[in-house]
Parts: structure tokens; sequence; C-alpha cells
């Protein structure tokens, strides 16, 4: 029988198994169920997963785990390092505790869900990728934030949004302060809908009324025709 | 780049495994920081190490106590040498900056002992016996050197006066004018380190009557760069991160310790810590932990 066949369903434990082991083994399944214990703080880990595999974490990870995730459901038992599913393109990564600076920096798509809190940098250029924190976020959060949507149940730190394309932005608590080109928006019906949806895939149970609307207000990022004269 | 780590026992009875636990976690952080490590045990000085060649200790235990008025006996530790004396600790180290030519003076102090070495961390470990050391609190870095030369004088920890010493991850882009102004209010330097001039800044706070907590909120005002910092005292440690913190820390606390690290799998290796309280420190934000409080 083929041996990545075998494994599947299996469960992955980095006390026996090098890093580069269970990274490969999972890059080598396309789809099934694995469970990995004693992750330690590795980094790296479940990076770069393309295929519809269900990927469970026990314990804390360090840097980059999940990174440019494709189609696969990546769960953390734990916290997260550094760069938490970067450049994510698809699929889903959820994280029980908190996560480091730069949570979904870059990411393309899917959804990211993390329980606890995110530090500074979360959705730092987000390019579509869609992510929830039902906790609070550190400063510069969604800063030069392109395309997607980035929902805290919780609190942001200074300078939220700051730089602003065209990413969607929710925040049910306080805002410390809005970055340069960013603005609080009206909160229309499609909005409103928008919110619960994602509130709804991330299981997050808030009212979306609760909530405020950010984006861009367009001044920083298109040229202005009376600057002319500037140049 | 650079890995930092510090580690507080609450629990007495882990005080003989300081040196074991603290080994454990430099280790995990080498390739943080390949070029040089360092660590400052608290459990017992002034403490040096030669530059080169043999120095004698013995030799200079006996000048410094005439020149002290005071009694001074010797330890080495590879090389290494630990002073003990009844004299002002002050007194002592200028005497030792100015006249042991052959050597470095790395700490003062009632308790602390501050120990480095260049190359690979997990060897200057196992060489200058950090394992079988016994106490109730450590900080260590492991160095990626970028603002000076790779030297034991450049390796952290740092002292920053009686007892206290300073670990450095990040980058500091004031230094140059503020050691001139530190070096014209008599604060001594012995490298090009940028991490000493943030050593030598507490330091000279401290002096003036700053609090711990005080000096290093000052230190936001007056520090450029980018750091995380962890301070180590006579009965604890303390944490700071510059305001745009983009060099990493975490703090785990359980009931029996509190670690800070640069990364939590310097951390995993400890008892218990699937279990410890886990956050990342806010940016310019002073923790602290103390025997004392």
């Amino acid at each position: 029988m083929d041996a990545a066949l075998a494994a599947r369903n299996s469960v992955l434990d980095l006390a026996q198994m090098s890093l580069r082991e269970v990274n490969q083994l999972l890059h080598d399944n396309r789809s099934g169920d694995f469970l990995i214990r004693n992750p330690r703080g590795a980094h790296a880990l479940a990076c770069g997963l393309d295929g519809d595999l269900n990927v469970s974490i026990d314990g804390h990870v360090g840097y980059y785990c999940a990174g440019m995730n494709k189609r696969a459901h990546v769960t953390v038992n734990g916290n997260a390092g550094t760069g938490l599913a970067e450049n994510m393109m698809s699929g889903l990564v959820h994280v029980t505790g908190d996560a480091s600076q730069s949570a979904g920096a870059t990411g393309c798509g899917g959804l990211l869900v993390i329980d606890g809190n995110a530090s500074a940098r979360c959705g730092i250029a987000l390019r579509g990728l869609d992510i929830v924190v039902k906790g609070s976020v550190g400063h510069m959060s969604a800063f030069m934030a392109q395309a997607g949507s980035l929902v805290v149940l919780g609190d942001t730190g200074d300078a939220f949004g700051d730089s602003l394309y065209e990413a969607k932005l929710f925040v049910r608590g306080t805002v410390k302060s809005l970055g340069a080109d960013c603005i609080e928006k009206e909160m229309c019906d499609e909005h409103e809908a928008a919110l619960r949806q994602l509130l709804d895939a991330a299981g997050a149970k808030a009212d979306v009324s609760e909530f405020k609307r950010y984006g861009s207000a367009r001044k920083l990022y298109h040229f202005h025709v009376d600057n002319a004269g500037q140049y | 780049m650079c890995g930092i780590v510090g580690l507080f026992l609450k629990d007495e009875a882990l005080q003989p495994d300081l040196g074991r636990l603290t080994g454990l976690m430099l280790r995990e952080l080498c390739d943080r920081g390949p070029d040089s490590a360092g660590f400052a045990v608290y459990g017992t000085k002034i403490c040096m190490v030669n530059r080169n060649g043999a120095v004698d200790w013995s030799g200079v235990a006996r000048r410094l106590g005439a020149a002290i008025g005071a009694d001074v006996a010797v330890e080495t530790v590879e090389d290494h040498a630990i002073f003990r004396t009844t004299g002002a600790g002050d007194t002592a180290r200028k005497w030792l900056i100015d006249n042991v030519r052959g050597a470095w003076v790395l700490s003062q102090g009632q308790s602390i002992e501050i120990f480095k070495g260049v190359g690979d961390p997990a060897a200057i470990v196992e060489r200058l016996g950090l394992t079988a050391r016994t106490g109730t609190h450590a900080i260590g870095h492991t160095r990626m050197a970028t603002e000076s030369a790779v030297t034991v004088a450049g390796s952290h920890p740092f002292s920053t006066g009686d007892d206290t010493c300073l670990v450095h991850n990040g980058s500091l882009s004031n230094h140059n004018r503020l050691r001139e102004q530190l070096a014209r209010h008599g604060e001594r330097f012995q490298t090009d380190n940028d991490s000493e001039v943030a050593a030598a800044y507490l330091a000279s706070r401290l002096r003036a009557g700053d609090t711990l907590q005080g000096a290093l909120e000052n230190g936001l005002k007056d520090l450029d760069g980018f750091y995380t910092f962890v301070v180590g005292t006579r009965d604890g440690f303390a944490v700071i991160r510059d305001p745009i913190a983009c060099k990493p820390a975490v703090i785990a606390e359980t009931d029996d310790w509190v670690a800070m690290a640069s990364e939590y799998r310097a951390i995993a290796p400890l008892p218990g810590a699937e279990h410890a309280t886990i956050w990342e420190p806010a940016p310019a934000t002073v923790y602290a932990w103390s025997r004392a409080a």
C-alpha cells in the first residue's frame, strides 16, 4: 500500500518526526485528516498545503504556520507566532488562541479565524483574504490592505487601516486611532449582509448592529489633479 | 536578528535547575544568533573575561585589593574571573577597566555573574558550565551581529550598574550621539556596540534616581531605534519593547516561573510550558517581576 495513503487520518508526532518529514507528508497527500502533536513552537508548520486536507495541530506553533495555504483546513489548538497564514490563497485557517504580528499578511483568499487576539499588523497588505478576529488587534492592522475584509470583535490599536485601499473593515469595539486615509463609513444593508456572512462563517456570535464600518477616503492612493503643480 | 531569553523562578525548588533550564532556552535560539552568546546568572562580585592570552588573575586581585584597600578573592571559570571584594563595586570596576588592559569587565554587584563567549551558543553554554549553575533568575542572549564586531566584549548581556544588566534584540540609530553625551557625564564604555549605550543609559538614569520602570519609560523618549530589552535586576527582571514593536517577544507564566523569549520554542522546553499563560508584551509597556515586590 502507498505509504502516504496509509498515513491518512494519522497522528503526526513532532516528538518522533522531523518538521520536514511532517510537511513533506502533508504535501504528498491531496486529501485526508491529520493530527499534529508536539509542535512546541516549530516554525513553518503545515505551510504550502494544496489539497482538501483537514489538519489539526495540538499546541502552540511558531512563525508562518499555514502560510500560502490552498484549500486545506488548518486548525491550531493553541497560539500562533509571527506571520500566521501569510499569503494564504484559499481554505480555512483557525487559531483557538492568540496570534502574533502580521497574521494573514498579504492573504489573497479564504478565511482566517482567530479566537483570541492578534497583535500588530494583522492583515497587513491584505489582497482578498477575509479575517475574523474575535478578540482585539494591535497597531497598524490592515495597513495598505487592498481587498478582502478584517472583522474585529474587540478593539484595535493605533493607526488602524493606515494607507488603506479597498479592503472592508468592521470593528465592534474601540478604535484607538485611525491611520492615514482611513475613515468611518456608513453601514448599509449590503455591508450588514456581508458582515453577517463573515461572522456566521467564523462561528462568531455577535450582532452586526454593534459594528462600525471603516474604509478608504481614497484621497491618498488616487492621483489628485489639483496637486499637478506640485510635481 | 538575535535571540533573547529571561527566566525568573518563583518556585525555590527549581533553583538548582536554573542553569539547565536557561541552557535549554538558549539552545533553541542558536539560529537567531550564531555569532556569540552570553548569560547573566543571579545567585552569588565583579566578573571579567580576558581578551586574549592569559591574565594573571591572582596578581590582578592583589593589585585591586591594594588599590581600593579591601579584601579581594578570585575564582576562575575558563577565560572568566569572578572577584569578590569587601570594597565598593563602582570603585573596583573603574580600577579594573583602567588598569587591566588584557581583560574586559562584564558585571558588578552583590549577586550578578555574567559570562560570554564567541561562537556557537550551544558550545558556549557547555564550555562555561551554564547547566550546572544554580540561582533565582537568569537572562541570556544569542547574537547575530549588526552594529559592531563579533567579539566577547560585544556580546550581551551588558552590565548597567550594580546587579543590573541588559540584553537587546534590535538596533539603535542614535547610539553614537548618546554615547558621547553619556561619556561626558562619566559613563565608561568598552565597545562600539549600540546595546552597550542602552545599558549605560539605563545605568545613568538609575544613578540619577529613576526607578527601573521610570528609566525604561524615559528610554522610550531617548532611545531611537528598534528594541526588545530584557533587563536583569538583583531580584527579578523587566521586559520592554519599543513603540513600533517589530522585534518579537513572548512571555509565559506559571505558578512556578515566568519566562520571556524571542520565540515560544525557547519556552517550550520548560516544565509545564504547555499549560502556561502566554501573551505577547504590548509595545512601549514595562513588564516587571521582582522577588522584593
